[in-house]
């Protein structure tokens, strides 16, 4: 028997006022998500049930109750209160998947001070970009980030805590640095919450668009009442669960369903800090009897390529709930998962913005390989003629994937950018920027964006960021950045580049290229591909034309060139 | 010395570690140790293919035959002789 139930059931009776009555929340009243995570389930008697079972690559083992949760996210909160930090200020957490990491986002809510998590992988520019934007008052990070905060430290003049959470004594501090151990530190046993409510800012979460830098999706602690409803539904999360979210927490991923929903609902979830390898994976199921498992197209597709007899060396009977998110999750995925796990993954689609799963297949009901599946009960999603950006009113056709706003997760605003916020709503629908069609049945099914984003791995590169990277490496003059099909990841960047008088194409240039833009932005928007042409293709004002380019890598039509320059 | 594995290091050592990085050996999980990402890898590859002439196909290309000096070495020695 499934959380979820029935679907039809679960969509005529539905109300968000549900999830507030399970989760003891009246409107009007204080609510921290914090609390939620760690203080609540210890009164519920789960205190000496284990919340965090965390394996470092080196198959180091740390185990932490609720209990554990509770004391330490007290005693990290009551660190930055003791350092001045007030409700409101942005705290970054710049780390590896460490326990630090879990647990201080944890910490910062209870603070009432808004966590913003970033990818550890970040080179430094993306660093100082989302810092700066969102002038973050202090950051945790690790002793092997550290010099990349350093680059850019005299540039964040906001930046007034640098923590490092494994200072071992061997160099030097330098100016704003300071040493915090969560475990080494005394734990504190009472620290008194901050009174935040419903609207009160949570999280910031960076995400990519075609044009402009990243933008800071701000969400609030009510949040919670999306997240812990449709992770008891959609992950079929039950109190008995082992659960592992491979997500990294410096995606929304990773905070929604690998931090706020399992740590609310009571569950044990477990983490592994170390690189990808079908072996250790799998492992590390059976090791640890994995129930639930929410993973990602690219890990799958990567599993597939591992092949089958890989899986025949471990015992994953435990697992009973697959799901996945982060990009479209091809049929072949599906019916992979079917043969080797006995069960299929269950798609589940949705986006910083929306904070919660809105679309998706649920456990107990068909799965149709290759579809989103359909709506959770609370929201409406249709698809619009992006002509008028009315909804169709007939399936099968193509359009716009729109969403009333209104569920509790959505997100509220962009971080100093509310210009940006209100361009994403047309005739009162929030537009997703991707294209889908549903079938007579009410499954969506994914077409693609509707934009020049790249979704690589799951995770969104903005051309224009990568663009504007390029031309600060002394080669590049012009260049244009586009998606091209990859087997593995869905998408990876490609770049197109003319290059300054002097410079001539190579191998050792295109890798110099490369390393350029993975240094200075991120592994994920290096281009995997660099094309040295000898001109762009340009609209008669000089506008790059990408579709152009687009076109040619995905074998697509190219479509009305009439304004090209050199037509 | 070995000099493919000492190139092989040297060059993670320069382009995938930060200043002030723990020092790794040939042994030193590359990928499972959170140093070279998939992504990453992509470079590696590339730094590999363009240094000694050869192709590396993409099935040869795994987390597991990237996960440290030595097994890149063994890797590179399948396509040329160093």
């Amino acid at each position: 028997m499934t959380n979820f139930g029935n679907y039809e059931e679960r969509v005529k009776n539905f109300s968000w006022a549900l999830s507030e009555q399970e989760l003891g929340y009246k409107p009007g009243q204080r609510i921290n998500i914090g609390w939620y995570c760690s203080d609540r389930v210890c009164q519920l008697g789960k205190a000496k049930k284990v919340a965090l079972i965390w394996e470092g690559f080196t198959g180091e083992k740390k185990i932490f109750t609720y209990d554990d949760l509770r004391l330490y996210s007290n005693t990290i909160a009551q660190f930055l209160t003791d350092l001045g930090i007030k409700a409101g200020e942005r705290v970054c957490l710049f780390m590896d998947r460490v326990p630090e990491l879990y647990i201080g986002f944890v910490g910062i809510l209870k603070t009432g001070a808004i966590a913003q998590p970033l990818f550890s992988a970040f080179g430094e520019e993306s660093l100082f970009i989302r810092l700066e934007n969102a002038q973050t008052s202090a950051i945790f990070t690790q002793k092997k980030h550290i010099s990349k905060v350093r680059k850019i430290r005299d540039r964040l003049p906001h930046l007034k805590h640098i923590i490092i959470v494994d200072y071992d004594g061997k160099s030097p501090l330098q100016e704003r640095e300071g040493p915090f151990s969560m475990e080494g530190s005394k734990k504190v046993e009472h620290y008194e919450i901050y009174p935040t409510y419903a609207e009160t800012p949570s999280v910031i979460h960076y995400t990519s668009g075609t044009t402009g830098m990243p933008k800071g999706v701000q969400h609030v602690h009510y949040s919670l009442i999306s997240q812990y409803i449709t992770a008891k539904w959609v992950l079929d999360l039950k109190d008995d669960d082992i659960y592992w979210c491979t997500a990294d927490p410096g995606w929304v991923t990773g905070t929604s369903y690998g931090i706020i929903a399992p740590f609310t609902l009571g569950v044990t979830q477990c983490v592994l800090d170390s690189g990808f390898s079908a072996e250790a994976w799998y492992k590390f199921i059976e090791k640890n009897k994995v129930t639930v498992w929410y993973s990602a197209p690219t890990a799958i597709r990567s599993l597939m390529k591992a092949g089958d007899e890989v899986v025949k060396k471990f015992d994953l009977s435990s697992l009973r709930h697959l799901a996945s998110v982060g990009e479209p999750l091809n049929p072949e995925a599906v019916n992979w998962s079917i043969r080797v796990f006995g069960k299929p993954f269950h798609d589940t689609y949705w986006q910083t913005e929306t904070g919660c799963i809105v679309i998706t297949n649920f456990p107990g009901m068909p799965v149709k390989p290759g579809s989103m599946g359909r709506p959770f009960p609370g929201i409406t999603a249709t698809v619009l003629n992006p002509n008028n950006y009315e909804p169709y009113p007939e399936p099968g056709r193509i359009g716009l994937i729109g969403l009333k706003p209104g569920w509790p997760s959505m997100m509220r605003t962009y971080w100093n950018n509310e210009e940006a916020y209100k361009n994403k709503f047309r005739n009162g629908w929030y537009l997703t920027g991707d294209r889908a069609r549903i079938d007579r049945e009410g499954y969506f099914w994914f077409v693609g964006r509707d934009d020049d984003v790249i979704n690589t791995a799951g995770h969104l590169v903005s051309p224009f960021e990568v663009e504007s990277a390029l031309l600060e490496h002394p080669s590049v003059a012009e260049s244009a950045v586009v998606s091209k099909p990859d087997p593995i990841n869905m998408e990876v960047v490609k770049a197109f580049v003319t290059l300054k008088p002097g410079f001539s194409p190579s191998k050792d240039l295109e890798l110099d290229i490369m390393n350029f833009i993975r240094k200075k932005l991120s592994p994920l928007a290096m281009p995997q591909e660099i094309e040295f042409v000898a001109s762009l293709p340009k609209t008669r004002s000089g506008k790059i034309m990408r579709r152009i380019l687009h076109a040619k890598e995905w074998g697509e039509e190219i479509g009305d060139t009439s304004t090209l320059e050199n037509e | 010395m070995d000099e493919l594995k000492e190139i092989i290091k040297n060059y993670v050592i320069n382009e995938y570690l930060e200043p002030d990085s723990e020092p790794i050996d040939y042994d030193t999980p590359l990928i499972s140790g959170g140093i070279v990402d998939s992504f990453s890898m992509v470079s590696l590859k590339r730094f590999l293919e363009n240094k000694y002439n050869i192709q590396i196909p993409d099935e040869k290309a795994t987390p597991e035959a990237f996960d440290s000096v030595n097994k890149i070495a063994e890797l590179v020695r399948q396509f040329v002789k160093v």
